[in-house]
């Protein structure tokens, strides 16, 4: 796969049998404690190779460590966090690498192996498929606000748990129906990565807000404007792309565009099988939804309140 | 008085958070702000309209952006408002049946109590809904018609968005505006009388 189009993950055939899925992925801490954003993380880390359709088989440690600030038990802490969801994903850690740094970060580099013809794009949805997102949304937002000293113990733990979340499970039930296209929401939050989704094909989208499972508190934050810088870029450059942009509160936009860490899969799958995709995530105990449908304007989104 | 604010250098949501703090001071009606971002000016200028001001000018100077807020006048505003005969009272509302003894009866009091509202000569001036006093505010609510006569008056009713995303009920609100917990707590510490029911 070349470099025109952003995937979610470099994919490299060996054979006709098997490819190779690589990814890489490290930020500073986003939540106190090391154990959890350890997690955090791992799972972050991996989530590049289930959105590719891939199953993650070995894990390298990519650390930068203030050793005087925060001393060995804390580093321990954090990497048993990420060993932790290694094994759930039943991935090998096989080494990795630290330096001393000012500033704590930690991530992972994966390595996956799928069937080259089942890797999954992002970039591939057809007209008429029904859009499936797999995690709540708002860690973003809740992250800021905690910046701004406003939280709440229940709130903060919900957020860390859904970032903390293998997407193995989403990707394992999806795996046994068609899905014509897959990403995972980070960076440029829902909306970014949905758009990204669209882009250069012939399809469009249509979002209907209020299906989008949100975590705890998120409107309230968005109305009292606790957003991080990341979600301006994020909306300038795809709000062109929103053809009801003016019926749009901008709390509505700061959700749509809050960037996520480690957030859940998005799935574009033919209509006839989405409800029971979505029953059979639920039972499962996942916070899916169906939130849209790809429709025939090209690049175009428009947004259901 | 005017305030001054240098929040450059700030991460978000810093400068917004300065922002909220200066225009909680009762004697500030205009705040000049300064900030090094456009995501900073793009959220404290969105802050400022939500929280009632008006944001008069932002002039960019060597890519700084210095952002003046005025405070509506809110004299004015209460002038031009459709009640001009509603009291002071502010009506904490949590729950969707009135006392205890049996939730039948207390769902019909609630009712005729609403209905009651909206006959007597000198409404309350704000109705606030929380936890199930929500339930009072959504589609089918026997109640709803009633609440929406008072809302035609010129009665403010804020309903805690937090407990309609409880409930699964965000989706039926047909009264009143989704509200947050500091604008809640703003209006029970407000001056006026606060009855709860």
């Amino acid at each position: 796969m070349g470099f025109q189009h952003a995937e979610d993950a470099g994919v490299y055939k060996i054979n006709d049998d098997v490819a190779l899925v690589q990814t890489l992925d490290f930020f500073p801490a986003i939540v106190d404690d090391p154990y959890t954003f350890g997690q955090i993380a791992a799972a972050n880390s991996l989530s590049d190779i289930y959105a590719m359709g891939a199953k993650p088989i070995t894990a390298m440690n990519i650390v930068c460590f203030p050793q005087e600030k925060l001393g060995a038990e804390h580093l321990r802490a954090m990497l048993l966090g990420g060993m932790n969801k290694l094994q759930e994903a039943g991935t090998a850690l096989i080494g990795g690498h630290s330096i001393d740094d000012e500033e704590l970060k930690y991530g992972l580099s994966v390595t996956g192996i799928v069937h080259p013809d089942k890797v999954l794009q992002n970039n591939t949805p057809q007209v008429g498929d029904h859009l499936i997102i797999t995690k709540k949304v708002g860690t973003g937002l809740i992250n800021t606000a905690q910046k701004g000293g406003i939280f709440d113990a229940r709130t903060l733990k919900m957020s860390a748990d859904t970032m903390a979340t293998l997407n193995k499970y989403a990707a394992d039930i999806a795996g046994k129906y068609t899905v014509h296209a897959c990403t995972d929401i980070t960076g440029f939050g829902l909306l970014g990565h949905a758009c990204e989704m669209i882009e250069a094909s012939k399809a469009g989208l249509r979002l209907f807000f209020s299906e989008i499972p949100l975590l705890p508190h998120v409107l309230e934050y968005a109305r009292m404007v606790l957003v991080p810088a990341g979600t301006y870029r994020n909306k300038q450059h795809r709000k062109h792309q929103i053809t009801n942009l003016k019926n749009l509160k901008e709390e509505t936009l700061d959700i749509l565009f809050d960037p996520q860490t480690s957030g859940g899969l998005l799935l574009s799958v033919p209509a006839d099988q989405s409800t029971e995709l979505l029953t059979e995530l639920l039972i499962q105990n996942i916070d899916a939804a169906i939130i849209g449908e790809v429709t025939p304007h090209a690049d175009k989104v428009m947004v259901e309140l | 008085m005017k305030l001054s604010i240098d929040a450059r250098k700030l991460a978000c949501p810093m400068p917004v958070i300065k922002t909220k703090k200066a225009l909680e001071q009762e004697n500030v009606t205009a705040l000049e702000i300064v900030v090094d971002n456009p995501a900073a000016r793009e959220n404290v200028s969105h802050f400022a309209g939500n929280a009632g001001c008006v944001v008069e000018s932002v002039v960019e100077t060597d890519g700084d952006f210095t952002i003046t807020i005025v405070r509506e006048n809110e004299e004015n505003e209460r002038l031009e408002s459709p009640a001009e005969k509603i009291s002071g009272k502010v009506l904490f509302i949590g729950t969707d049946v009135i006392g205890k003894g049996n939730d039948e009866l207390g769902a019909k009091l609630m009712k005729a109590f609403c209905y009651a509202l909206t006959e007597i000569s000198v409404p309350p001036r704000k109705l606030v809904f929380m936890n199930g006093g929500v339930k009072l505010c959504v589609d089918g609510a026997a109640t709803l018609e009633n609440l929406q006569t008072l809302a035609s008056r010129g009665v403010e009713m804020l309903v805690c968005g937090t407990c309609l995303d409880f409930f699964g009920l965000s989706a039926a609100l047909k009264v009143g505006t989704v509200s947050n917990m500091y604008d809640i707590a703003e209006s029970l510490l407000c001056p006026d009388a606060v009855v709860t029911i």
